[in-house]
């Protein structure tokens, strides 16, 4: 395949995907950024940027892109994929979108590489402008806030789409042929934002906003492989987010019990902590004046076109250009971007080895795990509501069928009681004192409506919290709902309704019955006069 | 060769006619736009480089990239707001509540240069038609979901834009100095589009073009 290319050529237009594959990294990367990006034309050609368009290069970017290529170039089988994730202040995270530069084997011998390959390349970077401005993700990324932060990654090999959610959408930004194989970029991108709607629906605040911050890339693609990078330890950082208590105890809430998720937790807060000022560092740098990094094309022109930004002999001061990622002045201090980077990192590690099923916060590393995860998060921040929400009837109340037979009955408050007695054994805002196994009276009256199929589920899945529903404030009674129900819980027995107690009575009764009668016929004439003062 | 002929429809609003033709004419021309060529001895030429700017859409919601050039922008925005008003004055022409309908046509081709007396020809290589049919809304919540649907079709109508752009069909083949001004603008400073004009028609809701209206209102006129 190779050998109808010449050497210059190859060596072109080995240069040319090389450059390509980190523009396109810089334009995904800026468009997520949350800003407006503005370039300024220039008609004096400097021979300095590549494929005549302005891009900017965020040395940091440039700097992961080329550890993610780790010397390869995009090739058949060897893709490069920019993933996209969102992740919020409470450490839960999404993949929104992956960007894949991939390569098949269609090679198209009689293209002329150093002309057309390098104008259909620069084409295509127009498109992916165009296109990265145009999915979801773009809104998402641009209504700046302090409850998300958008993170990307770069990583070279398979491509994996598995963390995007049911029904994700693909859409091809171009190909362009070449004698080694055809180029082709395009995106996958959720539609399924199912986590954000629960994440909305459990929290009054609308979430908000996303900060872009940089990712840990991961050497060959292979999760499983990851390695953490230094971070800082939570104790040197401030609480950034509001609400770190609360996401410590919604991750508590909305996890499965089985141990990986804790670690994921416990990991997402750390990085939820740590994550501020590596955002805030991060935000500077496309404010700051960005050097171009300046990678002067080689090109030796043909004799009839010449190129871009050609470096003749004429021009030896474009070649006297060298790089200058290195010359950029850093704005970013490199400790932060790897504080955030570890935490991600140290998430994806910990989570392909542990399948767990529902794994909330599972920051999309693990495509599984993070696939299960969204399910699981969808499903278990309901089963936490339906479990809290039906203390009483009020905002936010699912009604199960268990609860509507209680419902029914006309006795105050009476909804409680079966409620409470179905799942007493796992709620902790109920502490019942040992019952004897026969029912109260109370209960038994209560249970009389056959209330007693206990259809909830068991919730042995969720720890609860001592959760205060809406509304339960009674300003009636001087105590709170659960320390209403924990004193009448077991009220006395009443004789008269004791099953036991009233049969033996009436046999008692009535063998006392000729007692009783000649008693009162004693006291005949005090009865009489009571009577008489009554008329 | 035959001129490739590709048609893109949207519904909007008559406040969101500007924006959307902006949007997508921009985005055609960022793709059909190079640098300044400098040429240079021997046949050899380099191109000036091609600056993008983000624009923000106000009534709609939806944001798009555009060349980085002032003078080209107001070109645009001068030919698109010729289309809005011709719109907008036949909507007040024909009463409220009337849908009305126009294209706006993006036509890029080459100049043959012929013999005197002749003119050159032009020979269009690529026309792109947007049609769009502008809607009266009732109230603010229409406007609302408007907003946000106009917005969803424009990324629809730009996605097909970059799709037909990618397929590499014909492009006129770079020019040599003398014939550059066959093929490119060059009447800009910092960037040079394909030779293109702008042609609109307006046409009411029954389908035929004003034109078509007022001369068959001329041709009774003159058979009475």
């Amino acid at each position: 395949m190779d050998s109808d290319l010449s050497p210059q050529d190859k060596k072109d237009l080995d240069k040319f995907i090389k450059f390509f594959a980190l523009k396109t990294v810089q334009v995904i990367v800026q468009a997520r950024l949350g800003e407006k990006i503005c370039t300024r034309s220039s008609s004096s050609p400097t021979g300095s940027d590549w494929f005549n368009l302005a891009i900017k290069d965020i040395p940091e970017v440039t700097h992961e892109a080329k550890k993610a290529l780790a010397g390869q170039l995009p090739g058949i089988g060897r893709s490069m994929c920019v993933e996209i994730s969102l992740k919020t202040s409470e450490g839960d995270s999404m993949e929104l979108e992956t960007w894949c530069l991939e390569m098949n084997e269609k090679c198209d011998k009689d293209i002329k590489v150093s002309y057309t390959v390098y104008n259909r390349l620069s084409l295509l970077l127009k498109s992916l402008l165009a296109i990265t401005r145009v999915t979801p993700a773009y809104k998402l990324s641009r209504k700046q806030g302090h409850d998300y932060v958008i993170l990307y990654r770069i990583y070279f090999g398979e491509v994996q789409l598995t963390g995007l959610g049911e029904g994700f959408q693909t859409v091809r930004v171009g190909v362009v042929g070449t004698p080694v194989g055809t180029i082709t970029l395009s995106c996958a991108y959720r539609t399924n934002l199912a986590f954000m709607s629960t994440r909305q629906f459990e929290r009054t605040a609308p979430i908000m906003g996303i900060i872009i911050d940089h990712f840990v890339e991961r050497p060959f693609g292979n999760m499983g492989h990851m390695h953490p990078c230094n971070y800082r330890a939570p104790a040197e950082e401030e609480g950034g987010y509001t609400g770190v208590e609360d996401s410590q105890e919604v991750c508590t809430t909305s996890f499965s019990t089985s141990p990986p998720s804790q670690c994921v937790s416990a990991l997402s807060t750390a990085h939820l902590k740590s994550l501020k000022p590596a955002v805030m560092d991060t935000l500077k740098v496309p404010v700051m004046s960005l050097g171009f990094s300046h990678q002067p094309p080689v090109l030796v022109g043909a004799a009839d076109f010449c190129h871009p930004s050609t470096l003749n002999a004429a021009n030896p001061h474009q070649m006297g250009i060298p790089g200058k990622e290195g010359g950029v002045p850093q704005q970013v201090p490199v400790q932060p971007c790897h504080a955030a980077q570890a935490e991600h990192a140290r998430a994806s590690s910990c989570l392909p080895n542990d399948h767990v099923p529902a794994v909330p916060s599972g920051s999309g590393e693990d495509a599984e795990a993070s696939s299960r995860s969204t399910d699981g998060k969808s499903v278990s921040p309901r089963d936490v509501m339906e479990t809290t929400f039906t203390r009483k009837v009020g905002a936010f109340v699912n009604k199960p069928g268990t609860q509507v037979t209680t419902a029914s009955l006309d006795l105050p408050f009476a909804a409680f009681a079966p409620r409470a007695y179905d799942i007493e054994e796992n709620d902790p805002m109920v502490q019942p004192p040992e019952s004897p196994a026969t029912s109260s009276p109370l209960q038994g009256s209560l249970h009389s409506q056959g209330s007693g199929e206990s259809g909830v589920p068991a919730q042995d899945d969720f720890v609860m919290v001592d959760f205060k529903p809406a509304f339960s404030k009674d300003d009636l009674l001087p105590m709170d709902l659960g320390t209403f129900y924990r004193e009448f819980q077991n009220p006395p027995q009443l004789a008269s309704l004791t099953i036991d107690v009233s049969s033996q009575s009436m046999a008692e009764d009535l063998d006392s019955l000729p007692e009783k009668l000649a008693v009162y016929e004693k006291n005949i004439d005090e009865f009489d006069a009571f009577v008489d003062t009554l008329q | 060769m035959n001129c490739r002929s590709e048609v893109l429809e949207v519904s909007v609003e008559g406040r969101q006619v500007d924006e959307a033709m902006l949007a997508l004419v921009h985005t055609i021309l960022l793709h059909r736009s190079t640098g300044k060529f400098h040429y240079k001895k021997e046949g050899t030429y380099s191109i000036g480089t091609v600056g993008t700017q983000d624009i923000d859409c106000d009534f709609i919601d939806f944001s798009f990239v555009r060349v980085s050039s002032d003078e080209l922008d107001r070109v645009i925005r001068k030919a698109v707001g010729e289309f809005k008003d011709l719109c907008c004055a036949l909507q007040d022409a024909m009463g409220n509540g009337t849908d009305g309908m126009g294209q706006i046509s993006l036509e890029f081709y080459q100049k043959k240069k012929s013999r005197w007396p002749f003119s050159d020809e032009c020979i269009p290589w690529e026309v792109w038609s947007i049609k769009v049919n502008v809607v009266n809304l009732a109230n603010e919540q229409e406007r609302q979901i408007c907003r946000e649907k106009v917005g969803e079709k424009l990324g629809e109508k730009v996605i097909n834009i970059v799709e037909v752009i990618n397929r590499h069909e014909y492009l006129p083949k770079m020019p040599t100095q003398s014939e550059v001004d066959n093929v490119f603008d060059t009447s800009l400073k910092d960037v040079q589009p394909y030779l293109y004009k702008i042609t609109f028609q307006i046409t009411d809701t029954l389908g035929t073009s004003v034109s078509t209206t007022m001369r068959r209102l001329i041709k009774d006129t003159l058979a009475l």
